[in-house]
């Protein structure tokens, strides 16, 4: 437990540190870039990596720092503990991810440069924030600083149509879904009279179970579910991914919705523990939903960035189905439920990066964007196929890749509950694990065993070349350290630390 | 870390490292993966003769073992270790390996490409020797998909025309029984007493009755469908022909003569053991679909025009052979079972290579159009494929003989258990229609060596000047022959090797 501040406007500034610097880092981008030549404005992306790189410095001093332990600053609304920092170490790894995946991008897109990276940034801000806030008002605000510059990015290709058609739409379910958030969480403090977690949890446990106050949770975590893009909340995400340049899509399908999981996580797991036996059922059935949809409709795609936002809808399918089984009070079952999602955030974060990064090469030869585009890339790029296989054949959960332990821990987590709701929500993720593999593999096939359109190669630059490389090294290898993962934040920590 | 400890891993990842330098061969020096490929598989198969002669035969048993936690929250250990059971196929797979790097100087399939060639079949080498290692059902079953993906892409890329149906067909087959096995695998975790993946352990537990009737049922069915369809037993062997037939040679080569034995020996090292009940029940359906296969495997043999689909309809048989000493459960049936896979491995593996060649030479492999007088045109070969295909359809004094007779012999007197069930009637007719099946083999191997070998070549083959077998050939296959012929009078090198330990299995697990 951190000590109580009494003071909220008490702040520490080494809590903060990770944060204040990517800050700084965007807030010098948009004055540098005033200044800078419009062939030299690419050359902001490195201020912005380097305010994440500096970030990566704070964060480790503040892991030797706190150890078992945790700071906090305004009033225990902003906590940083092994849990925080664990996110907040995915976040920023995969921001360095897209940050090279911009970087050629923009460049060539030559428009917006400082902007963009400006906005980047401050999204990510935004997700830092996430993981540390303990307070209901804090997540609400970490939230919006994730969103809103989300909206702006998905319209940045002024000059297509589809991008101002999915910025449109992702505004507007965006904002909707924030509201009922918002007014859900209007409520629960009216119930419970604080917007503290573990406050709400106390104030919750036991009390009397309202109709209106039941609402309210599931209103708050509806409102989550539109971040995660779990159905039915998730008609943007398909328009959105496709218009968008493809380095947003990118944060968006792995950065914004991993942030989702985040807030999802500390309401769920801390504020509304009480009331699991409520809210679990539902989020089963949406995962149930969210992972059959998504597969189904994944397979008709010939539009590379649709295929991949369906495949990402359904594996926000399978993050959920750990919420599905939770069971109040049950602290071994609800801890398991919780590595399994860490563990499949971490391992979805890899490899669907890795995939976006393949894509991002593949676009600027072929901006159609199109599956067919990918006909015969193995006599063209054999290492750019080869990595691209390896991401898809991940996300489908072939051994020894990530994927397939992110899917076990998930499978193992569910049968541990024991119920028939647990085992129907395993059933459920290997028949979608068995279709998925259907339109990965098309793809796989598409690019091996077919005849190339053209024998140009496709030249990935190196900056995109080092995204592909890594993290195509960490979905093969990663494998050996999923435990690390699993046990090194764990459910107690995160009630421990609110 | 002593060497006991650490030869396995070294043996087994060592293709695996020798298939990520490949990779970084320049593509303009992309001859020189040929020479890596060679030596990475040299040393491999030395190092696997290495644990063979450093397996003390005095203690037998379970050796070069080493158990290290892999996953710890899911109980999930890095188990691996060898004994007699599996050492004669953990030293044939890396033979073959070896002896396909070799023979890959002498001709790959279109579109050549040999540096991702190798590197697939340097990856399908850790997959294969893997599996026969492997006491962890989840490192198990990890090895056993790493098979999948390099197979897959072999077949589809530089298989015959009809390859992508093969490929895709191949890879959704075994996929569909892997999934159904890893059920299983887990439900074995979740139903021990004491939760874990470890092999020696659940047999422990199986011995000692801790899984109930009805979950062996259910858990061998699931184990059974995995098994079934690798091994392929009728009626799950329809990807068999497909895959056989379109794969390049050296892909064929490592099918048959390596990763059909993966579902034969899982069922010895998994499925017997730890489900005995669920065993004595399945037995009899064992016994009766392998028949089935054996006489199925020849009939369709008799109908083929196609050389080297005759070839894998062949194997559908063999394999029937193999699982119906399975069934029997007795330690000759099982000590047959292996002998019958070395001998599979080792005949069915030369019988491709010649396939492969052949059809280089001739372009063909309908042999209608090969037309006979094979002798005449090419005699050193005439005679390899003669030798061959008679070791195959199971001449005594040649290596394709042991495997048959003693199944026939253990399904004349199955196990106990069996005949107090009361199948001992079911098993001696199935040693019946098996001996007919063994008849019909020989007559479609004599059919096929009439039509291929004898008589007069046609004109446009006795003027083509087709090479006979060349150094390199000779090289990638004097092996394979010389076993061919020594594993007939000497199948001690065999049976000595897996008797002790079958023993030790059958009584400790089935009390046969």
């Amino acid at each position: 437990m951190p000590e109580l501040l009494s003071d909220p406007t008490t702040v520490d500034l080494f809590a903060l540190a990770p944060e204040l610097s990517v800050i700084v880092a965007a807030l010098a981008i948009l004055l540098v870039e005033l200044f800078l030549p419009a062939e030299r404005k690419r050359l902001v992306m490195l201020i912005g990596m380097a305010g994440v790189l500096v970030a990566i410095g704070f964060l480790i001093a503040l892991a030797a720092d706190i150890g078992g332990g945790s700071r906090a600053a305004f009033g225990n609304a902003f906590v940083v503990d092994q849990y925080a920092l664990l996110f907040k170490g995915l976040f920023l790894g995969v921001a360095v991810f897209v940050l090279l995946l911009s970087y050629r991008y923009f460049s060539e897109f030559r428009t917006y440069q400082g902007e963009y990276y400006f906005l980047l940034l401050a999204a990510f801000v935004g997700m830092l924030l996430m993981p540390s806030a303990r307070d209901l008002v804090m997540l609400f605000i970490a939230l919006e600083i994730v969103s809103i510059p989300g909206f702006v990015m998905a319209g940045l290709r002024k000059f297509d149509l589809r991008s101002n058609e999915g910025a449109l739409k992702f505004f507007i379910i965006g904002v909707l879904s924030v509201a009922v958030l918002l007014f859900g969480m209007s409520i629960v403090y009216g119930f419970t009279g604080t917007t503290d977690l573990v406050g709400i949890a106390v104030a919750l446990e036991g009390a009397e179970r309202a109709p209106l106050l039941l609402a309210a949770v599931l209103f708050v975590i509806v409102g989550f579910g539109f971040k995660v893009s779990a159905v039915p909340f998730h008609f943007w995400a398909p328009d959105t991914y496709q218009g968008s340049p493809v380095p947003v899509t990118a944060f968006l399908s792995v950065a914004s919705k991993a942030a989702g999981f985040a807030g999802l996580l500390q309401v769920c797991f801390v504020a509304f523990a009480p009331l699991a036996d409520v809210w679990a059922p539902v989020l089963g059935v949406i995962a149930v939903l969210t992972m059959t949809l998504g597969n189904l409709v994944a397979m008709q795609q010939t539009n590379m960035l649709r295929l991949l936002a369906y495949s990402s809808i359904a594996h926000a399918g399978y993050m959920l189905v750990p919420f599905g089984i939770v069971q109040p009070g049950n602290a071994a079952l609800n801890s398991d439920a919780f590595s399994a999602v860490l563990v499949y955030l971490i391992a979805y974060a890899v490899m669907n990066m890795g995939a976006f990064a393949a894509v991002t090469a593949v676009t600027r030869a072929h901006p159609g964007r199109q599956v067919a585009d990918y006909t015969g890339l193995g006599h063209r790029s054999p290492g750019l196929a080869g990595a691209m296989s390896v991401f898809l054949l991940s996300l489908g959960g072939v051994p020894p890749l990530v994927g397939l332990w992110a899917k076990f821990y998930i499978f193992i987590a569910s049968v541990e509950a024991g119920t028939p709701f647990g085992l129907f929500l395993a059933a459920m993720v290997v028949i979608n694990s068995v279709i998925a593999m259907f339109y990965y593999l098309a793809v796989v096939r598409t690019m091996w065993m077919d005849e190339p359109l053209s024998v140009e190669p496709i030249r990935p630059g190196f900056a995109l070349g080092t995204a592909v490389g890594g993290l195509a090294f960490l979905t093969v290898g990663l494998f050996v350290a999923v435990d690390l993962f699993a046990t090194s934040a764990n459910l107690s920590t995160l009630v421990a630390g609110g | 870390m002593t060497w006991e400890e650490l030869a396995i891993t070294v043996t087994v990842f060592l293709p695996l490292l020798g298939a990520a330098i490949i990779t970084f061969v320049p593509r303009r020096h992309e001859e020189s993966a040929k020479s890596i490929a060679l030596i990475v598989s040299l040393a491999a198969f030395v190092l696997s003769l290495a644990i063979l002669a450093g397996y003390d035969w005095g203690a037998r048993g379970i050796q070069f073992q080493l158990n290290v936690s892999w996953i710890e929250a899911a109980g999930i250990n890095y188990h691996v270790g060898i004994d007699g059971i599996s050492l004669p196929l953990f030293v044939l797979s890396y033979l073959l390996t070896f002896l396909c790097a070799v023979y890959s100087y002498h001709h790959i399939e279109e579109p050549g490409r040999p540096k991702a060639f190798l590197a697939l079949m340097l990856m399908l080498q850790t997959g294969m020797a893997g599996c026969f290692i492997a006491f962890d059902l989840i490192l198990f079953f990890v090895f056993w998909e790493l098979v999948l993906v390099p197979m897959y892409f072999m077949i589809g890329i530089w298989g015959g025309p009809n390859r992508q149906y093969a490929a895709v067909k191949f890879f959704l087959y075994t996929l569909f029984g892997s999934v159904f096995m890893l059920v299983a695998f887990l439900a074995l975790y979740f139903a021990a007493p004491e939760r874990t993946f470890d092999i020696l352990a659940l047999q422990q537990m199986g011995a000692a009755g801790e899984f109930t009737a009805n979950f062996q049922r259910l858990a061998f069915a699931a184990i059974f469908l995995g098994f079934a369809i690798k091994v392929p037993m009728w009626p799950f062997h329809t990807w068999l022909p497909d895959a056989h037939t379109e794969a390049p040679t050296v892909g064929s080569v490592l099918l048959a003569g390596i990763l059909l034995k993966m579902g034969t020996y899982g069922f010895i090292r998994i499925a017997l053991p730890i489900l005995p009940d669920a065993a004595v029940e399945y037995a009899p359906i064992i016994g009766v679909l392998a028949v089935i296969a054996i006489i199925y495997g020849a009939l369709c043999c008799l109908a083929q025009t196609d050389l080297k689909r005759l070839i894998a309809f062949s194997s559908v048989g063999h394999m029937g052979f193999v699982m119906l000493g399975i069934a029997t459960l007795t330690p000759i049936g099982i000590n047959a079972a292996i002998f019958g896979m070395v001998a599979h491995g080792v005949i069915t593996g030369m019988l491709f290579f010649l396939a492969g060649s052949i059809k280089e030479r001739y372009h063909t492999r309908e042999i209608a159009e090969i037309g006979g007088g094979m002798v005449k045109t090419m005699p050193k070969m005439g005679v390899v494929l003669g030798l061959t295909a008679v070791a195959s359809l199971g001449l005594p004094g040649l290596a394709g003989f042991w495997g048959e007779i003693l199944a026939l012999l253990a399904a004349f007197n199955p196990a106990p258990s069996l005949v107090d069930a009361g199948y001992l009637t079911l098993f001696r007719v199935l040693v019946v229609f098996g001996a007919v099946g063994t008849v019909l083999t020989a007559g479609y191997f004599l059919y096929m060596m009439q039509r291929v070998l004898m008589g007069e070549p046609p004109e446009r083959w006795s003027e083509a000047g087709l090479r006979d077998i060349s150094p390199i050939e000779w090289g990638a296959w004097m092996p394979l022959i010389v076993l061919t012929v020594l594993l007939g009078p000497a199948a001690f090198l065999v049976t000595g090797m897996t008797t002790p330990d079958v023993t030790t299995i059958m009584t400790t697990f089935l009390g046969g």
